[in-house]
């Protein structure tokens, strides 16, 4: 399945009754009922491994986007009405700021890897803490409390799944904590928002911008408030969208579903 | 600005030292200048960092097609997100860095965090650790890097050398699924090369930090074609450059005027 479609219910699943596998593409599962799943025997694989660079190096575009009001900037470069470029019109440096990265697994873990040779200074809160080695290698300091990470941080992203307990994760409370000055950026899942208490956090100032590559839904509604806010960057969840991913999903999914109709070991088997 | 012509530097007499925010001085007419025995500085250091940063910001956002994505995402006609509507990947690529001084360098330390092969053309070779220190391949021929390289970024001043640096020769090496990334001045490019280029799917993309004149004529090709970024000369325009490149222009002239050692004499 591509892009949470077809969607995966009782009566698709009463419908196939020869169905043995369903090869999900991506890492995220949340759109699937995996109980459901296995009480009819049909397993479920993903594509973890293969989209965490690309989704790495969004979070860094998006993250460098926002920081040097890129796409404002674009928007003067080519506008019929600019006569000359303002001198006065400044972003922010990334060199010497704080990343507070929220989720350290592997999608994390390569924003830090890209973080640090921007010279920033990296925080990061996880479930587990990282071992020694790898947090010397990105310089990455744990923040067992997301408080801590959320006062310090001029730049938080998110890079957990979606999961009960990472629902709504950032609110208004974690919205408040942070600083008005920081940058929140978003390439997990829409849900881990609280997108209500986002818009209002951009419209009172409370955090100066967001950079969003996933949102609740996707597409969002086209009257939806976040599509008029000035301080806010959205692209359309293309986390993973390179050629080059696309086609490694697409093998992975593939030799999944061989091993699943064949009996074999399913690489990437969801469990 | 202000222009610095003959008639200025006659009504300056007691004129010591003109001090440039920036490091570019291809603006300047340095022999006339000097002629009038007043002192150029500039400031080198102040723009390194968040130049080497609109570089790459503009690398991945061509890469990506982050602005065609922002406007997809927010038009009112987007009923649903296309899955096959795909960019290009950073990580692993290849880049080549045309120009490899203070900015370059800095440009390929970060380049090398998302593990890009990374290869450079400069006046002179860097030193083997400097070049080990970011796995960076030196091409004598800058033919070499234009073929090679899935992103080609200028990083050079301007110079009479650098002048239409790339033209429609340099343009037709490139690989056709390439992308030309400039941060450096608009003059280092022949623009109208640049646009039949593109316009022919010669290169995929082009991401401008500068172009010739500043702004462009608002019916300019360029702003026309949809395989093209352009942000208005923004590579030193964060609070912290602004107010860096002030200290620092500060202290060049200070250093003139006290007849101390100058930190960056042109």
């Amino acid at each position: 399945m591509w892009y949470h479609k077809p969607v995966i219910n009782e009566e698709l699943l009463q419908s196939l009754p020869n169905l043995k596998i369903v090869a999900s593409s991506g890492v995220g599962i949340d759109h699937l009922d995996l109980s459901l799943l296995s009480s009819y025997g049909v397993k479920l694989s993903n594509t973890p491994f293969v989209v965490s660079t690309d989704t790495a190096d969004l979070g860094m575009a998006l993250m460098l986007a926002s920081s040097r009001r890129l796409v404002e900037g674009y928007q003067m470069a080519v506008s019929p009405d600019t006569e000359y470029f303002p001198a006065d019109w400044l972003g922010a440096e990334l060199s010497g700021a704080t990343l507070g990265i929220v989720g350290m697994g592997t999608i994390g873990y390569k924003v830090a890897e890209r973080a640090k040779a921007f010279e920033m200074k990296i925080l990061y809160h996880n479930r587990n803490q990282r071992n020694k080695e790898e947090e010397s290698a990105v310089g990455a300091i744990y923040c067992k409390k997301i408080d801590d990470l959320l006062h310090q941080s001029d730049f938080v992203l998110l890079s957990v799944n979606l999961t009960a307990e990472t629902h709504k994760l950032i609110g208004k409370r974690e919205l408040e904590l942070m600083k008005p000055t920081a940058t929140l950026i978003n390439i997990s899942r829409g849900l881990v928002v609280d997108q209500d208490a986002l818009v209002e956090a951009l419209h009172n100032k409370v955090i100066k911008a967001a950079a969003l590559d996933v949102t609740y839904p996707e597409p969002l509604p086209r009257d939806h408030p976040l599509l008029k806010l000035k301080n806010v960057i959205i692209t359309p969840h293309i986390g993973s969208a390179t050629k080059k991913t696309r086609r490694l999903m697409m093998e992975n999914m593939t030799e999944s579903i061989q091993a699943g109709l064949t009996g074999f070991p399913i690489p990437n088997e969801v469990l | 600005r202000p222009t610095i012509d003959r008639e200025l530097l006659e009504s300056l007499p007691n004129l010591k030292v003109i001090g440039n925010s920036g490091v570019g001085v291809d603006h300047l007419d340095l022999k006339m200048i000097s002629n009038f025995g007043v002192k150029v500085t500039n400031t080198p250091h102040a723009v390194a960092d968040p130049t080497a940063d609109i570089g790459m910001a503009l690398m991945l956002a061509s890469a990506r097609r982050l602005v065609e994505g922002c406007q997809i995402a927010v038009s009112p006609d987007t009923k649903y997100f296309a899955v096959d509507w795909l960019g290009v990947e950073v990580t692993r690529a290849t880049l080549g860095i045309i120009g490899m001084g203070s900015i370059g360098y800095k440009v390929a330390q970060r380049a090398r965090a998302f593990n890009m092969r990374i290869l450079y053309h400069n006046r002179n070779r860097r030193r083997k650790e400097e070049e080990e220190a970011v796995g960076a391949h030196y091409c004598e021929k800058m033919e070499d890097l234009l073929q090679q390289s899935d992103f080609v970024m200028l990083v050079v001043n301007l110079t009479p050398e650098t002048h239409k640096l790339i033209g429609k020769k340099e343009l037709g090496l490139m690989k056709p699924t390439a992308t030309l990334i400039n941060i450096s001045r608009g003059g280092v490019i022949d623009q109208d090369a640049l646009v039949e280029a593109l316009q022919n799917k010669v290169i995929r993309a082009a991401a401008l930090d500068v172009t010739y004149p500043e702004p462009l004529p608002r019916d300019h090709p360029l702003l026309k074609l949809n395989n093209i970024i352009i942000t208005p000369h923004i590579g030193t325009a964060t609070v912290q450059a602004v107010r860096m490149m002030a200290e620092e222009a500060i202290a060049n002239m200070l250093a003139v005027l006290n007849g101390q050692p100058i930190p960056s004499e042109v």
